[in-house]
C-alpha cells in the first residue's frame, strides 16, 4: 500500500503520540497507583449484614486513626444510608477535615446506583452484589454534593446529601 | 534473455478501477424510501423528548399528564440511538448496495422481510415504552425490569437487521462470484465491513436478551447476574457508536470527493481504515465500565490500549479528507498555503453539512480519548460531560452527515430535484444545528467538568451551591436544545418538501471515482477470512478472562425490580 510522504509524516506523529499517551496513562496506574474503583468484593445483596462494613452501626463517616476515615454507605432506591445521629435521625451531611484520607465503602440491596462526591475524585458505580471501594485523599475544603449519577428509577435525582471538607 | 510472465501467474492487485453504476429499480427505491420514513419519523418524535427534557431540566417547566421525566429519556435514548441510526443507515446502506453490486428479486424480498421485523419489533418496544412499561432507558439495567415486551421488541429489530445483514452479505458474494477477478466496489466493500462489525456486536445484546432478559422477565427465571448483563451490553454498546460512524465515513470517502468535483484519494486506505475499524471497535465495552465494581482493572486497562488504537484509522480519515480538499482545490487551479478551501462548494448543503460534522469529530474525538484515558475517566464518567460528548460525535458528526446524503438520497429516490430553495433551507437548518449544539453541547461539558451528573431529572440537591451552578448551565441546555428542535422542525419540513413538492427531475447519486492514474488495490484487502478470524481473536483475548471471571465469580443472583421504574 502506498502512503503519501506527508501520510506518512502525519501517521508516525500521531502513533507516536499515541505511544506516549498511553505510556502516561500506564505510568499513572502502574507506578503511582492510580486505578478507577475495581473492587471484587462479593456480597449477597438480599444480606448485605454478612459484611460487617454494612452493619447499621458501622454505616456512615467513622475515624479509624489520625487523618484516616472510612465512610460506609448502602446506597438503595432512592436513599443514601450514611448512619444515624445520636438522636436517631438519618444523617445527610458528613465532614471531614482537610488532608484527610478516606476509604469510601459502598453497596447496594436493589438496583444500580452511581457514588459520585461531584467535583472529588469518589465517583464509582455500585451494583448489586458487589462492594465498591475507593481511597482518596480530600485535599481541597468546600461543600461538596453527593448525587446518584446512575439511573436507579423514577426517584433517581432524589438521592443526594452532602459532605464538608473543613480546614 | 527476456522471460514471458507466465499467463496463469496471479498478480497481487485488482486491475479494474472505479465502480460501475446500477439504476436502483422502483421497489428499491420504495425499500430505501421506507426506511426513511421511519427514521425521519423518530428524528422528530424523538427531537421532541429532547425538547421537553431541556426544559424539565431548566427548572421552569413541569410534564403534564403526570408524564414521568424518565419516560421521555428513554423515548429520546431509544428513538434517536437505535431507532433513527440503525433505520436511517440500513437504508442509505442498501442504496448504495442497490446501487453498486444490485439485487436479485429474491434477496429484495429479503430485504423486506428484514425491515418489516424490525418495524414490528420498533412498534412493539416503543408502545412499551409510551405506555411507561419501560422506564429503562436504552441500556436496560438490569436488576430494574421492564415489561418483556420491551425486550422482545429490541430484539426483534436486531434479528430484522440480521436479515439485512445476510442479504448484502449474499449480495456482495454473488457479485464477487460473477467478476472474479475484480475488486468489490468500495461501497459495498464498506457496507459488509459494517454490516460485519454489526453481526458479531449484536450478538452480544442478543444473548444478554435470550439467556437473560427475556426469561428473566416472562418469569422462567428468578434472578439475573447484573455484571455479565451490563458487560454484554457493552460489548455491543461500544461498536454500536462505530455503525453510527462507519456510515459517515462512507460518505466521507467515497461521496463527498465526487460532490466537491474531485476524485477518491486513495481506495486501498479507504478499505484498510474500515479493515482496521472492524478489528478495534468490538474488544474495547470494558472501558464503558471503567468505575464499575467485579471487573480487574487490569483487564480495563488493556481494552483501554485496544480502544486508543482506532486512533490510526481515524487519523487515516482525516488525512485523506484534507488531502482530498486539497488535491482537487489545487486541480482547479486555486494555489497558495490555504488557497484550495476557497474553491469548496460552501454553499452546497451536500458538502455543508457534513462538512460540519468532520469539524465537530475533532473536538467530539479528543473528548472520547479523556473518556477512554483510565483513570482520567473518573473524573467525568456518568457526568453530563458524557452527554455533551456523543451530542458532539453522534448528533453532530454523524447525524448533520446523514442529513446531508438525504438532500440528495431522498429526491433521488422520489425523482425529484433538490431546488435551490431546499439547498437554502437546508444551509439555514445546518447553521442551527451547530449554533444550538455548540451551545448545549459546551454547556454540558462545562457543567460536566464540575460534577453535574447525567440522565437526571430536575433536582436542586438539597440546595447546594454546585447544584445552584449546574442550573446555570442546564439553562443554557434549555436555550440551545429549543434551537435545536426548531431545527428539527425545519429539517421535517425539509423531508416532507424533498418527497412531496420538490419539481419532478432527476437528482445524482454522488459515487467518486478513482484517478484515471491511481495506484492498483491489493487482492489483500479482500481477504475476508483473515479479517473476520483477527477481529474474532481480539475479542477472544480482550473478553474471555474478564468474562469467564463475572460468570465464575458471580454473587447471588438478584432479583427483579419493576417498582422503581413505576412498572408494578
Amino acid at each position: 500500500m502506498h502512503l503519501h510522504k506527508y501520510e506518512k509524516y502525519w501517521l508516525g506523529l500521531g502513533i507516536i503520540g499515541l505511544i506516549a499517551f498511553l505510556l502516561i496513562l500506564g505510568f499513572g496506574a502502574f507506578y503511582l497507583g492510580t486505578h478507577p474503583q475495581s473492587h471484587g468484593e462479593l456480597i449477597d445483596p438480599e444480606n448485605l449484614e454478612m459484611n460487617e462494613a454494612f452493619h447499621e452501626e458501622n454505616l456512615g463517616l467513622t475515624k479509624v486513626d489520625e487523618g484516616r476515615y472510612v465512610l460506609n454507605v448502602v446506597a438503595s432506591a432512592f436513599n443514601y444510608n450514611l448512619g444515624t445521629d445520636e438522636s436517631g435521625a438519618p444523617i445527610s451531611h458528613i465532614e471531614i477535615p482537610a488532608g484527610s484520607k478516606v476509604l469510601v465503602q459502598a453497596t447496594s440491596p436493589d438496583v444500580v446506583h452511581g457514588l459520585n462526591f461531584a467535583g472529588t475524585n469518589i465517583n464509582m458505580m455500585v451494583e448489586p452484589g458487589y462492594v465498591s471501594a475507593l481511597e482518596v485523599q480530600l485535599d481541597n475544603p468546600g461543600e461538596y454534593t453527593l448525587v446518584c449519577n446512575e439511573y436507579c428509577g423514577v426517584g433517581h435525582h432524589m438521592m443526594f446529601g452532602t459532605m464538608e471538607v473543613v480546614e | 534473455m527476456e522471460t514471458a510472465t507466465a499467463p496463469a501467474k496471479q498478480s497481487n492487485v485488482f486491475r479494474n478501477k472505479g465502480t460501475m453504476e446500477l439504476r436502483l429499480s422502483k421497489n428499491e427505491r420504495r425499500l430505501v424510501m421506507s426506511y426513511m420514513y421511519v427514521a425521519f419519523i423518530s428524528l422528530f418524535i424523538g427531537g421532541l423528548m429532547g425538547l421537553l427534557q431541556v426544559l424539565v431540566r431548566s427548572g421552569n417547566f413541569e410534564l403534564p399528564w403526570g408524564i414521568n421525566y424518565y419516560t421521555i429519556l428513554t423515548v429520546h435514548g431509544v428513538i434517536l440511538g437505535l431507532v433513527l441510526t440503525t433505520f436511517f443507515i440500513i437504508g442509505f446502506q442498501n442504496a448504495l448496495m442497490g446501487k453498486t453490486v444490485g439485487y436479485s428479486k429474491k434477496q429484495l424480498n429479503w430485504a423486506w422481510i428484514g425491515f418489516a421485523v424490525m418495524t414490528i419489533g420498533m412498534i412493539i418496544a416503543a408502545i412499551t415504552i409510551l405506555v411507561g412499561k419501560a422506564n429503562v432507558l436504552y441500556t436496560f439495567y438490569a436488576p430494574l425490569q421492564a415489561h418483556p415486551a420491551f425486550y422482545i421488541g429490541i430484539t426483534l429489530v436486531v434479528v430484522g437487521s440480521w436479515i439485512n445483514a445476510f442479504v448484502n452479505f449474499r449480495q456482495f458474494y454473488m457479485w464477487k462470484k460473477k467478476h472474479p477477478d475484480e475488486k468489490s466496489p468500495l461501497l459495498a466493500f464498506m457496507v459488509v465491513i459494517n454490516m460485519l462489525m454489526w453481526l458479531i456486536a449484536t450478538l452480544g445484546v442478543a444473548t444478554a436478551m435470550l439467556v437473560q432478559f427475556i426469561p428473566w422477565s416472562l418469569g422462567y427465571k428468578n434472578t439475573i447476574n447484573v455484571l455479565l448483563s451490563r458487560t454484554l451490553f457493552w460489548y455491543f454498546g461500544h461498536p454500536l457508536v462505530y455503525f453510527w460512524l462507519l456510515p459517515a465515513y462512507m460518505a466521507w470517502y467515497a461521496i463527498i470527493p465526487k460532490i466537491i468535483g474531485g476524485k477518491i484519494f486513495s481506495d486501498t486506505l479507504a478499505r484498510f481504515s474500515f479493515i482496521l475499524f472492524l478489528f478495534f471497535s468490538i474488544p474495547v465495552g470494558l472501558h464503558h465500565q471503567l468505575t464499575e465494581p467485579g471487573l480487574d482493572s487490569t483487564w480495563k486497562f488493556i481494552q483501554v490500549i485496544l480502544t486508543f488504537m482506532v486512533v490510526i484509522p481515524s487519523l487515516m480519515t482525516a488525512f485523506s479528507m484534507f488531502a482530498t480538499f486539497e488535491i482537487t482545490g489545487r486541480k482547479k487551479g486555486y494555489g497558495g498555503l490555504f488557497g484550495w478551501l476557497k474553491h469548496l462548494p460552501w454553499s452546497d448543503v451536500r458538502f455543508l453539512a457534513p462538512f460540519i460534522g468532520m469539524l465537530a469529530f475533532i473536538p467530539g474525538g479528543a473528548g472520547g480519548i479523556v473518556n477512554a484515558s483510565y483513570q482520567i475517566n473518573t473524573l467525568v464518567h456518568n457526568t453530563i460531560w458524557v452527554t455533551g460528548h456523543f451530542h458532539l460525535t453522534a448528533a453532530t458528526t454523524v447525524v448533520l452527515t446523514f442529513f446531508g446524503i438525504a438532500y440528495w438520497l431522498i429526491p433521488h429516490l422520489t425523482g425529484r430535484k433538490l431546488t435551490k430553495s431546499v439547498n437554502r433551507l437546508g444551509i439555514i437548518q445546518t447553521i442551527l444545528w451547530t449554533v444550538g449544539m455548540l451551545i448545549m453541547s459546551i454547556s454540558m461539558h462545562i457543567q460536566g467538568l464540575i460534577g453535574g451528573p447525567r440522565r437526571s431529572a430536575y433536582s436542586d440537591y438539597g440546595g447546594t451551591a454546585q447544584a445552584t451552578e449546574w442550573g446555570a448551565y442546564q439553562m443554557a441546555q434549555a436555550v440551545g436544545g429549543t434551537i435545536l428542535f426548531i431545527a428539527i422542525v425545519l429539517m421535517v419540513y425539509i423531508f416532507v418538501k424533498m418527497i412531496f413538492f420538490s419539481p419532478k427531475g432527476e437528482e445524482e447519486f454522488p459515487i467518486a471515482q478513482e484517478e484515471d492514474n491511481a495506484e492498483p488495490t491489493p487482492r489483500w484487502t479482500e481477504n475476508w477470512k483473515l479479517w473476520i478470524a483477527i477481529t474474532l481473536v481480539l475479542i477472544l483475548f480482550a473478553y474471555t478472562v474478564p468474562i469467564m471471571d463475572v460468570i465464575q465469580n458471580a454473587p447471588p443472583g438478584s432479583a427483579p425490580f419493576d417498582w422503581p421504574i413505576g412498572n408494578s
